[in-house]
C-alpha cells in the first residue's frame, strides 16, 4: 500500500528513484515517437491511429514525477523549470516535441536527404524528395528575367557597382560620407537604370518586357523605396501644415491611396493610365508600376512619419523658433532629425512591406522571381515543380525580409538616445 | 494685405494650380483619347447582360444576369472571405500570441518561429504555395479522404453536408428572441451585483434559454433539419465527381489559408505587445486581492490590454480586406477578378470600372474603420 501512495503522491524522500523512474519513462516515450516516424517501427504496440496517445501517457506520468522544486541533477532543475512548469505545460511541451520529431525528418527529407541538386533535365530527379534540379537549370532566368545572356554582366555590374559604393559609404570618412550617400540616392539609380536599359554610350537596348528575375525584384524595391520616402516625409509635413489647403490634399491624397488594394492601384497604372496621357507620349509599363507603387507606399510612409512628427514635444518646435528658424529651416535641422529616428522601425517595416509588395507586378504581367517562377512551372519540359520553386522563392524573400528587420533592431539600439 | 497673409496664401496657390492643371492636362487627354478610341463614357453597360460565368457565387448568377449582378457576386465573395479571413486570423493570432509569452520555453520557440517565417514571406507566395502546391497534392474524387462520410476533401475542393430547414424561419426568430432575452438576463445580473452585491449565473442561464429556445421547434416538430449528403457519381466512364452538398472550391480555401496564416502573425505581434502592455502591478494588485490568476487574465490583465490590441489590429483586418484581392490570381472569383478582371476586359470601360472598384474598396475601409472606432471608444477609460 505504502508503495502504491508513492507512486500516486511523489514523496521528497524518494526523489532519486522517482526522477530516475520518470526520465525512463519520458526516455521511452520519446524513443518511440522517433522509431515511429523515422523508422516506421511501433515499440509500444499501439495501432496507428492512437499512435500518439501511449508515449503521451507515459511521457505525461514520467513528466509528472521528475516535477520537484529542487533535485540533485542540475539538467533536471533546468527541464522543470523551462519546460515542465506544470501538468498542462507538460502536456504542451510533450505535444510540441512530438510534432517536431514527427515532422522535422519529414521536412528534411524533402528539402535534404531525398532531394535530387545535380543533373540537367527532370529525368535526373529519381529520389522521393524535392527535384533542385529545376532550381539549377532555371537559375539564370529566376535570376535575370528573360534579358540576352550575352547582357547579363551589365545587371551584375550595376548591382557590384552599388554594393561597393555601400561599402566605400561604410568605410569613408564622415566628411566624404555624406556625398556618397548623396550619390547612392540621387545619381546612381539613373546610372544603373542606363546601364541596365541601354540605348547609351553604345550598349544595345534592352527593352523592359524582358527584364525579370530576381533583378527585377530588387530594381522594382531599390526605385520605390529611394522615392516613397521623400514623397511620404512631404505628405506627412503636408498633413500637419496649416495651411487648409495643402493640409486637405494630403488628407485626402494618404487617406485615398491607403483606402484601396496595391492590386487595383496596379490595375489602374497598367489599363487606366495610358488614357491619361497623349498619344505621341508613351510611358513605359513597368514606370507606370513602379510610380503606382511609390504612391501607394508613400502613403504608408506619411502615417509613418506623421507619428514621429506628432510625438516630437512641443518645445522642440518652440525652441527652433525662437532661434529664428523658418519653416524649412526647422524641420530640415530639429525636427525630422528626431522624428525621423524616432519611427525607425516604422519606417523599415513599410520598406520591408514594400519590398513583399513587388510580387504583385507579376498580377499585370511583369515577371519578376514569383512572376519567373509561374512561368518555368508551366514550362511543358517542367510540370509538377511548383513546391520547390515556391519554397525556393520564399527562402529568398525570407533572407532579404529578415535581415532588413534585424538590421533595423541593430539601429533603433544603436540610434536610441536618453530622453 | 501684410506679408504674413500673403506668405501663406501663396504655397496654397500654388497648390491648387498645380493640381488643377494635372487634373485639367488628364482630362483633356482622356477626352481625346476615348474620342480616338471610340469608348463613351457612361454606366449605361451595368444593366447590360454580363454573358460570362462565375465559378462560385452566393447568389443566384447566369450569364444573361446583368453586370450589376456580377459587380455583386464579386462583392459578396470578397466579404465572404474577408470575413472567414478574419476570423481565423484572430484566433490563430491570438493562440500564437499567448503562445509568444508562454514561460514553457519550447511553446514560446516555435510560436516565435511561426511568426517569422510567415510574416517574412510574400502573401501571393504563400497564396502560390498553397494554391498550386499543396492542395494540387489532394486526392481525385474517388479516393478521397472523408470524415464519416459526410466530409470529402479531393483536389477539386472540400464537400461538405448541405443543411436543409423546414420552418427556418421560426427558429431564427426564436434563436433570435432567445439572444433577446439573453441580453436582459446579463443587464439584470449586473444590475444586481453592482446594486445588492449577489452574483447570478447570466452565462448559465442565458446559455439554457438559448438552447430551450431554439429546441422547442425542434421538440413539437415544427422545425426540422436534414443532411444532404455528398455522393459521388461518373461524369464519364473514369471522371468521378461529387454532387449535392455545399462545394468549398480550393481557391476559396487556399485563399483563406493564406490570408489567416499571414495576418494572424500580425495580430499575434500585436497581442503579445498588449498583454505586455498591462503594467506588472496590476497582475500583482489582482493576485492580492485574491483573484485567481485566470480570472485576473479575465477580468484585469484582457480589459486592460485590448485597448492597446485594438487599434493595430484594426488596421490588420483592414489589410486582410484589401489584401483579399489577391484572389484575382489564383481566379477566385472577388471582385477584383469578376470585375475589375473579366468585365473590364469584356467592355473595355476602364475609367468607370476601376473608379467603381476603388471605390467599393474605400467605403469597405472606411466602414470597417468606423465600426473598429466606435468599438474602441466604446472600451476606452471613461475618466472622471
Amino acid at each position: 500500500m505504502n508503495y502504491l501512495d508513492n507512486i500516486i503522491k511523489p514523496k521528497q524522500a524518494n526523489q532519486n528513484t522517482l526522477v530516475i523512474f520518470g526520465s525512463i519513462l519520458i526516455l521511452i516515450s520519446f524513443l518511440d515517437v522517433v522509431l515511429l516516424s523515422v523508422f516506421d517501427v511501433n515499440l509500444t504496440g499501439s495501432s496507428k491511429g492512437i499512435s500518439f496517445f501511449l508515449p503521451l501517457l507515459l511521457g505525461f506520468m514520467g513528466m509528472y514525477y521528475i516535477r520537484f522544486d529542487h533535485t540533485n541533477f542540475p539538467l533536471i532543475n533546468k527541464f522543470n523549470k523551462s519546460l515542465n512548469i506544470d501538468w498542462l505545460n507538460s502536456i504542451f511541451t510533450l505535444l510540441s516535441i512530438f510534432l517536431l520529431l514527427k515532422f522535422v525528418p519529414l521536412i528534411l527529407n524533402w528539402l535534404i536527404f531525398d532531394a535530387n541538386f545535380i543533373g540537367t533535365a527532370k529525368e535526373d530527379c529519381t529520389g522521393g524528395g524535392a527535384c533542385w534540379v529545376f532550381i539549377n537549370v532555371w537559375l539564370k532566368r529566376l535570376a535575370y528575367g528573360l534579358y540576352p545572356d550575352s547582357e547579363t554582366w551589365r545587371i551584375n555590374l550595376a548591382f557590384i557597382l552599388l554594393f561597393v559604393t555601400i561599402g566605400a559609404s561604410y568605410l569613408a570618412k564622415p566628411k566624404f560620407k555624406k556625398y556618397i550617400i548623396l550619390f547612392l540616392l540621387f545619381v546612381f539609380p539613373f546610372i544603373g537604370l542606363s546601364l541596365i536599359s541601354g540605348d547609351v554610350g553604345g550598349l544595345v537596348y534592352v527593352e523592359t518586357n524582358v527584364w525579370g528575375g530576381l533583378a527585377l525584384t530588387l530594381i522594382v524595391s531599390i526605385f520605390a523605396i529611394i522615392f516613397c520616402f521623400p514623397i511620404g516625409v512631404m505628405l506627412a509635413m503636408g498633413r500637419r501644415s496649416e495651411l487648409p489647403v495643402v493640409k486637405y490634399f494630403s488628407v485626402g491624397f494618404i487617406e485615398l491611396w491607403r483606402g484601396v488594394p496595391l492590386i487595383t492601384v496596379l490595375f489602374m497604372a497598367a489599363n487606366m493610365f495610358p488614357l491619361f496621357l497623349p498619344e505621341d507620349v508613351f510611358l513605359d509599363k513597368l514606370i507606370r508600376c513602379i510610380i503606382g507603387i511609390i504612391l501607394f507606399e508613400a502613403a504608408y510612409m506619411a502615417e509613418v512619419v506623421r507619428g514621429g512628427l506628432q510625438s516630437l514635444p512641443k518645445g522642440q518646435y518652440e525652441a527652433a523658433k525662437s532661434l529664428g528658424m523658418g519653416y524649412w529651416r526647422m524641420h530640415l535641422f530639429i525636427i525630422l532629425p528626431q522624428a525621423l529616428k524616432l519611427v525607425i522601425p516604422g519606417i523599415t517595416n513599410t520598406f520591408i512591406a514594400l519590398f513583399k509588395d513587388t510580387p504583385l507586378i507579376a498580377i499585370v504581367g511583369l515577371l519578376e522571381l514569383v512572376g519567373m517562377i509561374d512561368l518555368a512551372k508551366t514550362n511543358p519540359k517542367w510540370l509538377g515543380f511548383a513546391a520547390e520553386g515556391y519554397v525556393f522563392a520564399a527562402l529568398v524573400y525570407f533572407v532579404f525580409c529578415y535581415s532588413m528587420s534585424r538590421y533595423s533592431q541593430k539601429l533603433e539600439k544603436k540610434l536610441s538616445t536618453e530622453r | 494685405m501684410n506679408f504674413n497673409t500673403l506668405k501663406k496664401l501663396i504655397p496654397q496657390i500654388i497648390t491648387i494650380v498645380i493640381l488643377v492643371g494635372v487634373v485639367a492636362y488628364f482630362w483633356s487627354n482622356t477626352i481625346i483619347n476615348m474620342e480616338y478610341y471610340g469608348y463613351e463614357f457612361g454606366y449605361d453597360f451595368l444593366s447590360k447582360a454580363a454573358s460570362f460565368d462565375i465559378q462560385f457565387s452566393l447568389i443566384d448568377y447566369d450569364g444573361s444576369s446583368p453586370y450589376f449582378r456580377a459587380y455583386l457576386v464579386g462583392l459578396l465573395n470578397t466579404i465572404l472571405v474577408s470575413v472567414l479571413g478574419i476570423i481565423f486570423a484572430t484566433l490563430i493570432g491570438l493562440f500564437m500570441g499567448i503562445s509568444r509569452l508562454s514561460p514553457n520555453y519550447l511553446v514560446s520557440k516555435l510560436a516565435e518561429v511561426y511568426i517569422e517565417v510567415f510574416r517574412n514571406i510574400p502573401l501571393l507566395l504563400q497564396l502560390f504555395f498553397w494554391y498550386f502546391a499543396v492542395l494540387r497534392t489532394l486526392p481525385l474524387p474517388e479516393n478521397a479522404i472523408s470524415f464519416g462520410q459526410s466530409i470529402f476533401i479531393t483536389i477539386k475542393g472540400v464537400y461538405v453536408p448541405k443543411f436543409i430547414w423546414t420552418n427556418f424561419n421560426f427558429f431564427i426568430v426564436s434563436f433570435i428572441l432567445a439572444i433577446i432575452v439573453s441580453f436582459f438576463i446579463f443587464s439584470y445580473a449586473k444590475k444586481q451585483r453592482e446594486n445588492y452585491g449577489k452574483h447570478f449565473p447570466a452565462f448559465w442561464v442565458s446559455l439554457g434559454t438559448i438552447i430551450l429556445f431554439s429546441g422547442s421547434g425542434f421538440l413539437f416538430g415544427i422545425v426540422n433539419l436534414t443532411f444532404e449528403y455528398p455522393e459521388i457519381y461518373n461524369l464519364t466512364e473514369t471522371v468521378f465527381n461529387y454532387r449535392g452538398g455545399v462545394t468549398i472550391i480550393p481557391e476559396l480555401l487556399s485563399l483563406l489559408l493564406a490570408l489567416s496564416l499571414y495576418t494572424s502573425t500580425f495580430i499575434a505581434e500585436n497581442v503579445r505587445a498588449g498583454i505586455l502592455g498591462v503594467g506588472k502591478g496590476q497582475k500583482e494588485a489582482s493576485s492580492s486581492l485574491g483573484l485567481t490568476p485566470a480570472q485576473t487574465l479575465r477580468l484585469v490583465v484582457l480589459p486592460q490590454a485590448l485597448r492597446i490590441i485594438i487599434p493595430p489590429t484594426t488596421n490588420q483586418y483592414l489589410n486582410l480586406t484589401k489584401n483579399s484581392s489577391l484572389a484575382a490570381a489564383i481566379a477566385y472569383p472577388d471582385l477584383v477578378l469578376v470585375f475589375a478582371g473579366t468585365a473590364l476586359n469584356q467592355t473595355g470601360r476602364a475609367i468607370e470600372i476601376i473608379t467603381i472598384t476603388m471605390g467599393t474598396y474605400l467605403t469597405l475601409s472606411i466602414l470597417i474603420s468606423i465600426f473598429m472606432n466606435w468599438y474602441n471608444k466604446r472600451i476606452e477609460i471613461k475618466e472622471k
